[in-house]
């Protein structure tokens, strides 16, 4: 899985709060859901260093 | 297969809780629900969902290229098959190469096999393949609650329609999770280095041991020649196998749905728009809700059909049942005569 971005949709505690990412040249929108495959792969991602989410705008 | 024999091996099945409706515990088996599309090309870079629905290509580390397609070559009873063909051969495998089809379960769904219990049942696993020539492959079933333990069987590929029948016996050690994240996985190995093939086959259920898993496998990556299809995939309780439970295209459909969802176009919109033909005003946001609820918070990912935005795009934010579509750079209304109109794909694959 190539994720090239990722930045939250809108500020922490925020009801409808998603990752906004280009994942295999997609963009996707990807829920904070533990179950989520794409969110598990952006968390391993992080956690290895390889990966930035971005603050919301 | 005779019908005494046929109803001899169902009641067999039936006397170890398996038999009768909702036997098989794959979804899409006989290759009827490409939400996707019907044929991908150039693929082998990655790995991933592509045509038909459930089925996941996995493309580790090879240079081997294939296209991918829900195909009408079939066996008589199916009208579908998935069909890979070769388009760019590997015939220099590196010890971490690995091609093949994976299907991945939830736990929750196989409760019934007793997984990990002193009564644990044996289950078989039939399908139907052919290819372009004679070839030997893999299936395996993996737990992925238990330290990755696996079984595996090879099996053998002509030019003609065959059925595979494989009985694993029950697995003593290791329960299934009852949760909707991934438990048992069952691979089909198509192509693999040393990492996975310089073993012994791993023909008994037994912890993880990477060089047995594909033992004795063809390169499906050999020859540009090279095809493989595939179709009627059922795995059910019991130590025999039944024929392929075919079931109402639109119960495949809301099975698949649960998993990955493709709108219609023009499902969603945000307008505040008096241009002709764009009389639709929903000017902040919109919701819609989906067909079953999905296995998780899915991907959302928008469709784009027609827009006129002076500024920003817009955002999707889904959850398991329903999902909803707002203006990303107005916090009001969308800017006179301003659109989107399009639909969205919702992926909870496992």
């Amino acid at each position: 899985m190539n994720i090239t971005s990722a930045q939250y949709t809108a500020p922490e505690d925020t009801l409808v709060r998603t990752i906004k990412a280009t994942i295999d040249g997609v963009e996707m929108f990807v829920p904070l859901d533990p179950d989520n495959r794409h969110y598990a792969e952006i968390l391993k991602q992080v956690k290895e260093g390889t990966l930035t989410i971005k603050d919301a705008d | 297969m005779s019908k005494a024999a046929e109803l001899a091996n169902l009641i067999g099945n039936i006397n170890m809780g398996g038999g009768g409706v909702n036997r098989n515990v794959i979804i899409n088996g006989n290759m009827t629900i490409a939400e996707r599309g019907t044929s991908s090309t150039g693929l082998g870079a990655s790995s991933g969902y592509f045509t038909v629905d459930r089925f996941k290509m996995v493309c580790n580390n090879t240079a081997g290229r294939f296209t991918m397609t829900q195909d009408s070559s079939a066996p008589d009873g199916f009208a579908n098959s998935l069909k890979l063909a070769c388009t760019t051969a590997d015939t220099s495998i590196a010890s971490n190469e690995e091609f093949g089809i994976l299907y991945r379960m939830e736990g929750q769904d196989l409760q019934h096999f007793k997984k990990g219990t002193s009564s644990a049942y044996p289950t078989t696993l039939s399908f139907y393949v052919k290819g372009n020539a004679s070839a030997t492959y893999v299936a395996e079933l993996m737990d992925s609650d238990n330290s990755s333990r696996h079984i595996g069987a090879t099996f053998n590929v002509t030019t003609d329609w065959t059925r595979v029948e494989i009985t694993f016996p029950g697995d003593t050690t290791g329960t299934l999770d009852d949760d909707n994240g991934a438990s048992l996985d069952l691979q089909f190995f198509l192509h693999a280095g040393s990492n996975n093939t310089s073993g012994t086959l791993q023909t008994s259920w037994g912890a993880l041991a990477q060089a047995n898993r594909a033992v004795g496998i063809s390169s499906f990556f050999d020859s540009t020649d090279r095809t493989f299809f595939i179709t009627g995939v059922q795995l059910e309780v019991g130590q025999n196998a039944t024929e392929f439970e075919h079931e109402p295209h639109e119960r495949t459909e809301m099975k698949c749905y649960r998993y990955y969802f493709a709108s219609s176009t023009y499902t969603l919109a945000l307008a505040n728009a008096h241009s002709t033909g764009y009389s639709f005003r929903q000017e902040r946001t919109q919701q819609h809700v989906m067909p079953v609820r999905m296995r998780s918070s899915p991907t959302a990912t928008a469709v784009e059909s027609v827009k006129l935005l002076s500024s920003g795009t817009i955002t999707l934010h889904a959850n398991t049942d329903h999902i909803v579509i707002y203006p990303s750079a107005h916090s009001g209304d969308l800017p006179s005569s301003e659109y989107w109109y399009g639909g969205y794909t919702a992926d909870a694959e496992l």
